[in-house]
C-alpha cells in the first residue's frame, strides 16, 4: 500500500477520535457545571466564527459586499436565501472587480 | 431499526426527509469544494482512488485540503496527520456539545453518527435540539447521507475532470463556504452572549491567523469564545435544559 494510503488511514482514525472524543470524555460527568454548559452553548458560534473572520482579511471589496448582503438577508430570510444572495452578489461583483 | 427501515410511512421516514431537506444547502455549498479537492489531490500526486478514499474516510473538507497541500510539499507523513488532526480538533467541541442529544441512540448508531459529525451536521442537529425536539437517527442520517454521498461522488468526478474546471475565482467557489458558515453563525444569534462570543472568537482567530498561522486559528479562536462564555457571570436568565 502507498504512503498516501497510510496517511489517509491515520488521518481518518485521528479525525474519528476528534468526533467521538468530546462525547466520550464529557459523558463521564453526571452533572454538567453551569460554566461548562455556558461554554458548550457558545461552541457553535465560536468555532464557526473562526472559519469566517480570517477569510475576511484575505478578501476584497467583492467578498466584503457579498458578506454584508448575505448577513442582512440572514436577519430576515433562511440559510438558503442568505447563501444564494451572497453567492449571486459575489459572482456578479467579481466580473467587474476581478 | 430494521422495522423502521422497512416501514414505508413510519414517522422515521418523515424525519429522514425533514433532515434531507435541510441537507440541500450543504450539498450545494460543499459540492464545488469536493470537486476542487478531487482536482487538487490528483494535481498533488494522488490517484483518483486515493482522493476518493480520503473523502470517504476523513470526510472533512478543510482538513483534506490541508492534507493534499502538505503532501504536495513533501512534508513528513506524521506531520501531515498531525495537521489534519489540528484542523479537525474543533470536532471535540461539537462532539461534547451534541453528545447529550444522541445518547438515547443504540451504540452502533452513535458510532456511525459521530463518524459523519461535520460542521454543518453539528449545526443542523444542534438547532433541531434547540427547537425542543428529539434528534432522531433517521433525521440525523437524512441530513448527513446526501452530503456524504455527494461529497464522495463529486470528489471522484473532480479528480477525473480536474483540469476542466473553469475559472474558479470568477465562479466565487473559493468564498462560498465562508458565506455559508456566516449563515450558520447568524442562525445562533438568539443564544445568550452571542455577540461577545462571536467578537472574542473573531479577534482571537484573526490574531492567531496572523501570528501562529493556519490551521491553529480555528482551535485558538474557538477556545477563546468558549472560555469567554464560561468565565462570564451567568446572566440570571435560566436556560431551559432538555
Amino acid at each position: 500500500m502507498s504512503t498516501i494510503f497510510w496517511i489517509t488511514i491515520a488521518a481518518a482514525v485521528a479525525t474519528y477520535l476528534t468526533r467521538i472524543g468530546g462525547h466520550l470524555v464529557i459523558s463521564r460527568f453526571e452533572n454538567i457545571h453551569p460554566r461548562v454548559e455556558a461554554g458548550l452553548n457558545a461552541v457553535p458560534a465560536a468555532v464557526l466564527t473562526t472559519l469566517v473572520a480570517p477569510a475576511m482579511l484575505d478578501a476584497g471589496p467583492a467578498e466584503w459586499t457579498a458578506v454584508i448582503v448575505a448577513a442582512l438577508v440572514a436577519l430576515r430570510g433562511g440559510l438558503m436565501s442568505m447563501f444564494l444572495a451572497g453567492a449571486v452578489v459575489l459572482i456578479a461583483l467579481r466580473q467587474f472587480m476581478g | 431499526m430494521s422495522s423502521q427501515a422497512t416501514a414505508e410511512r413510519s414517522p422515521a421516514t418523515g424525519d429522514f426527509w425533514e433532515g434531507f431537506r435541510l441537507s440541500i444547502p450543504v450539498v450545494v455549498a460543499s459540492g464545488p469544494f469536493a470537486m476542487l479537492f478531487g482536482a487538487l489531490a490528483v494535481g498533488n500526486g494522488f490517484t483518483v482512488f486515493e482522493a476518493f478514499l480520503m473523502s470517504a474516510t476523513v470526510f472533512g473538507g478543510a482538513s483534506q485540503m490541508v492534507g493534499i497541500e502538505l503532501f504536495g510539499q513533501h512534508v513528513a507523513p506524521w506531520l501531515i496527520v498531525l495537521s489534519i488532526f489540528a484542523v479537525n480538533f474543533r470536532h471535540v467541541l461539537y462532539s461534547a456539545a451534541i453528545g447529550r442529544h444522541l445518547a438515547h441512540w443504540p451504540l452502533f448508531q452513535q458510532a456511525v453518527g459521530y463518524f459523519i459529525l461535520t460542521d454543518p451536521q453539528y449545526a443542523i442537529a444542534e438547532s433541531k435540539a434547540e427547537s425542543g425536539r428529539k434528534v432522531g437517527f433517521a433525521f440525523y442520517m437524512g441530513a448527513a447521507l446526501p452530503v456524504y454521498v455527494s461529497w464522495n461522488i463529486l470528489t471522484a468526478l473532480g479528480a477525473f475532470f480536474g483540469q476542466m474546471i473553469p475559472d474558479t475565482h470568477a465562479l466565487g467557489i473559493d468564498f462560498l463556504l465562508p458565506i455559508y458558515f456566516l449563515g450558520l453563525v447568524m442562525g445562533f444569534r438568539k443564544r445568550p452572549l452571542w455577540l461577545p462570543v462571536v467578537a472574542a472568537s473573531a479577534v482571537a482567530s484573526i490574531l492567531a491567523y496572523k501570528t501562529i498561522g493556519s490551521p491553529w486559528h480555528v482551535t485558538v479562536g474557538a477556545f477563546a469564545g468558549v472560555v469567554f462564555a464560561a468565565l462570564m457571570p451567568s446572566s440570571g436568565k435560566r436556560e431551559a435544559r432538555p
